[in-house]
């Protein structure tokens, strides 16, 4: 049953998202406008957060039990949160400027929730291994970066 | 009549030249016959020289990143290349190979049936390549499971489907000398061999001309994705201005010095580097400080 919704979600989206990228012009619809501009603050959360935790990981600050546990709950909170509306059809990076977000996203929704899904186990991973001490982190912290790393992989260009 | 007899003379002297310039050259078996398929260095050879990155299936993790099976696309103004099946199947792939034919492959770009290799196959970067280092990675590569998937054709129309042209694309733009010259620590030295006769970075970060050559002069400046929309950054000093720990801590964990992650084909590239030893990551960067500023 879910398997058929996330199946049917997916084919609604990307015939929207073909359809979108036919009319795309200069002009971007405000509502795609302030879904790139939100997922993108996620993402900068993202990487604040894993800023805290890199930090202490390549010992460029002390490790400290407290901070490296609220990055970590703030990570696992930023997984958790249900980023639907942020993935319009027609906000990718063929349809609109602004966006890396490549097409392929909306043609393999169930691969890229499975991708979300690993970053959260990752997410929760880190937040047991951020408060036991440095060297769980630093270990913690490889599989993070490979589940960032593997959407990014498939799913952002290159560079603007 | 007089003026007949000297354009045939132009012709055969064009053809003469043409067949010379144009002709495959093979490494010398004797410089190859006495060193060691060294496994262990094959496997760092391996690792700095990226093959898994284009041979291996795109999406493929762990032991599967060691099926090199082919099949990913590169797409280009020339066409559409399509990586071949590199494993030890003696059917599909390299199995059946000699040391010599293999070596020949990667340092000069010549297939054992002679023909020139296109320079997607960064050969122009191996060929600065030690032997020593090319004849580890041949026993490196026999340790690999064999994949038996056929080589799927490159999708490569007229003139640049005539193989032997490639012989003049190669005497323009292949040389073995170094790209950055002068006096180099030992560090820089090291990162140099890994970057400019392995890693190949240059073959995306270095605009290319309308021939496909590299500009030089813009070495690690920063290009276009020939694949479509995009571009890869400059790396040189005059725009990347990360510190060697923070390009480092990129080659190994491939998050930059904000914590955005690397992506697309760099992503793999970083799935090679965080195999190296953290010394051979270091000297990358030791080396990217130490070429030219392009401004970017």
């Amino acid at each position: 049953m879910k398997a058929r919704f996330t199946f049917g979600l997916a084919a609604v989206l990307s015939i929207s998202g073909l359809v979108g990228a036919v009319v795309a012009d200069s002009h971007v619809d405000p509502a795609i406008a302030g879904a790139i501009k939100a997922r993108q603050a996620q993402m900068t959360l993202y990487a604040f957060n894993l800023g805290t935790l890199g930090a202490m990981a390549r010992g460029n600050a002390p490790y400290d039990a407290e901070a490296a546990t609220a990055a970590a709950t703030n990570l696992q909170a930023l997984t958790g949160l249900n980023a639907s509306a942020l993935w319009p059809a027609g906000s990718d990076s063929e349809s609109v400027d602004g966006t890396r977000a490549l097409p392929a996203l909306w043609q393999n929704f169930p691969d890229v929730i499975e991708k979300a899904q690993a970053t959260k186990a990752a997410a929760d991973a880190m937040v047991t291994a951020a408060g036991t001490d440095l060297a769980a982190l630093q270990g913690a912290m490889g599989a993070l970066g490979g589940a960032c790393g593997d959407c990014h992989k498939a799913y952002r260009l290159p560079d603007e | 009549m007089r003026i007949h007899r000297w354009l045939i003379f132009f012709a055969l002297v064009g053809i003469a030249v043409y067949w010379v310039v144009t002709r495959p050259t093979r490494v010398d078996a004797a410089a190859i016959a006495g060193l060691e398929e060294d496994v262990a260095r094959g496997e760092t050879v391996f690792y700095a020289a990226g093959c898994a990155s284009c041979h291996a299936d795109e999406t493929a993790q762990g032991e599967a990143k060691l099926q090199l099976g082919g099949g990913q696309h590169f797409p280009s103004d020339f066409g559409t290349f399509t990586a071949p099946n590199i494993s030890p199947s003696t059917e599909h792939g390299i199995g059946s190979w000699t040391r010599e034919q293999f070596v020949t492959a990667v340092t000069q770009g010549v297939s054992p049936e002679g023909q020139h290799y296109y320079p997607a196959f960064p050969y122009t970067t191996y060929t600065r390549m030690e032997l020593a280092d090319a004849v580890a990675l041949y026993g490196f590569m026999k340790t690999l499971p064999a994949v038996e998937t056929p080589s799927q054709p490159h999708q490569v129309s007229f003139p640049f489907d005539i193989r032997r042209n490639l012989g003049g694309w190669k005497f323009l733009f292949m040389s073995d000398d170094w790209v950055l010259d002068g006096d180099l620590t030992p560090e820089q030295e090291r990162g140099r061999y890994l970057v400019e006769a392995m890693g190949h970075c240059a073959e995306c970060h270095t605009p290319r001309n309308a021939l496909g050559g590299m500009q030089m002069a813009s070495w690690m400046g920063g290009a276009p994705n020939p694949a479509g929309r995009g571009s890869f950054p400059n790396i040189t000093p005059g725009k990347l201005t990360w510190s060697e720990g923070d390009i480092a801590a990129y080659l190994e964990s491939g998050f930059t010095p904000e914590f955005d992650s690397a992506g697309g084909h760099m992503a793999l590239v970083v799935e090679n580097t965080a195999q190296l030893a953290p010394e051979d990551r270091a000297a990358i960067a030791a080396y990217l400080k130490a070429i030219p500023p392009v401004d970017g």
